[in-house]
């Protein structure tokens, strides 16, 4: 589904990423861990062109994404991305929120705009909140709407770019939950988190990052548990005391 | 003698203010001087908004070149006195053609056309510079989430910045966007500058008109407090939107 292969990325003098090969299946959560400015949410945004890669080669769905001539609005529409601060556009209720690219890219007709919206709310536990706007939402409301717009155009990937980290503690429980449940559904994810147990519990692999290299992925019960890595072991142990 | 003149030799409340020019002045100050300051002012408005937005996108833009061109353009346009950009375009663009194609260059609508066309686009011009630069804050004022999140959906800039970065921007600028209304309808008087027509007449150029022809300044009070029935609800109604943005959500 996704792979990338000896990807660069510096920002002038300051290199983010040194050579990143990876790739995802269909239907694989791959999570990626990492201390951070070790480069995973760049990696992230490399994927969906947010960020220009400085060299390399990443290929969506059989699309290399860094080629200059790539329809890059139409390959972005097979990737749904999820922020850490959420991104909702403020003027808009969640159905609008929802329904604005498929109405503005897809030119769906309204009622099937607005229908498919209403469902994708109910998935993410919504279905109550069409009418409100973003700031009469939480942080955990707000983010779920965030998952369900990314879901209105049927992505064949989901990116998530630390989608708990801006979250109070007692609400990021559930969207945890709304992405277990789209993992369960066999959607294709790549996850950057500091979620240890969601990793754990919910990747096919966990992929661990330092440095602006891939230090060391596999399975999450070896990565996480018996890492082999030096680097890995000393920042597993951070996460644990905090 | 001017009409100064006259009045400086006869000073007196008589020939300061005087009832019955006040109900001479009635209706033509509403029908014909209130309503051409507003029609100008609402034409130029919409043209500097257009031109505004325009030159907003050009500082903005990806392109070196275009950024520097806009921002001479708005630079020389803020530097001029608006006076001095409607005797260029009203009298000066008319004469360059000339000179340029040997052809005379006639605005449409006859004299009426020859004065209010070029005046508007003066105004809408200088209008266009400054509402330029209260445009361009606003879009830098959303946050750069909005428009990856837009982007990230496959939006392209063009919509994105339609639907997602402009009805925020222009939000948040109606302050700005409130006074410099306010600034143009004041200025609208000195289209007079291109030629005065009977019908034509904005408030000012109708009230000096009648002083001129009275010899009394009753007539520009009376243009005074034309000027502030309009002015003071809009100049109160961008204090209280201030108020609002100060105090309210977001």
């Amino acid at each position: 589904m996704i792979t990338i292969r000896s990807l660069t990325k510096s920002f002038g003098e300051n290199r983010v990423l040194l050579g990143i090969d990876l790739t995802i299946e269909q239907r694989e959560v791959v999570c990626i861990i990492g201390p951070s400015g070790s480069g995973k949410s760049t990696l992230l945004r490399c994927v969906n062109r947010l960020e220009d890669p400085t060299s390399g080669s990443i290929v969506v769905g059989g699309v290399e994404v860094c080629d200059p001539k790539c329809d890059l609005d139409s390959v972005r529409t097979s990737m749904g991305m999820v922020f850490q601060q959420f991104n909702l556009f403020p003027h808009k209720t969640a159905l609008g929120n929802v329904t604005l690219a498929p109405l503005t890219v897809r030119k769906q007709d309204r009622a099937v705009a607005e229908a498919k919206g209403r469902e994708l709310l109910a998935r993410v536990g919504l279905s109550n909140k069409a009418d409100a706007m973003p700031h009469e939402l939480s942080g955990g409301q707000q983010q779920r709407v965030a998952i369900a717009r990314a879901l209105a155009m049927e992505p064949k990937v989901m990116l998530f770019d630390e989608a708990t980290s801006a979250l109070d503690p007692e609400l990021v429980g559930e969207v945890l939950q709304v992405m277990r449940d789209l993992a369960g559904e066999g959607m294709t994810m790549m996850v950057v988190t500091h979620e240890m147990g969601f990793a754990r519990e919910v990747a096919d692999r966990v992929v661990f990052m330092d440095g602006g290299v891939i230090v060391e992925e596999g399975a999450p019960a070896d990565v996480l548990e018996r890492p082999t890595h030096e680097r890995t072991q000393s920042f597993l142990a951070r996460t644990r005391r905090n | 003698m001017s009409a100064v003149e006259v009045l400086a030799a006869d000073a007196g409340l008589g020939e300061f203010f005087k009832t019955d020019i006040v109900r001479e002045m009635f209706p033509r100050i509403v029908t014909e001087g209130m309503r051409n300051t507003l029609v100008y002012t609402s034409i130029a408005f919409v043209g500097g908004l257009l031109i505004g937005l325009l030159l907003a996108l050009a500082r903005i833009s990806r392109r070196r070149p275009v950024r520097w061109a806009a921002a001479t353009v708005v630079d020389v346009v803020r530097g001029l006195p608006a006076l001095l950009t409607i005797i260029l375009i009203g009298f000066g663009l008319p004469i360059a053609y000339k000179s340029l194609t040997g052809n005379l260059w006639r605005w449409p609508f006859g004299t009426l056309g020859s004065r209010f066309i070029p005046g508007c686009l003066a105004l809408s011009i200088v209008a266009g510079a400054y509402l330029a630069e209260s445009i361009r804050a606003g879009i830098e004022a959303i946050p750069k989430g909005q428009m990856e999140a837009a982007r990230s959906l496959g939006m392209s800039h063009g919509v994105a910045m339609r639907k997602v970065i402009l009805p925020q921007a222009f939000r948040i600028i109606i302050p700005p966007l409130t006074n410099e209304l306010t600034a143009l309808l004041k200025d609208t008087s000195l289209i007079a500058i291109l030629g005065v027509q009977v019908g034509g007449r904005e408030i000012l150029t109708y009230a000096r008109t009648l002083t001129n022809a009275r010899a009394n300044t009753t007539p520009l009070i009376v243009a005074g407090i034309a000027y502030l029935v309009i002015t003071i609800p809009l100049l109160r109604l961008v204090a209280m939107l201030e108020q609002r943005a100060k105090g309210g959500r977001r």
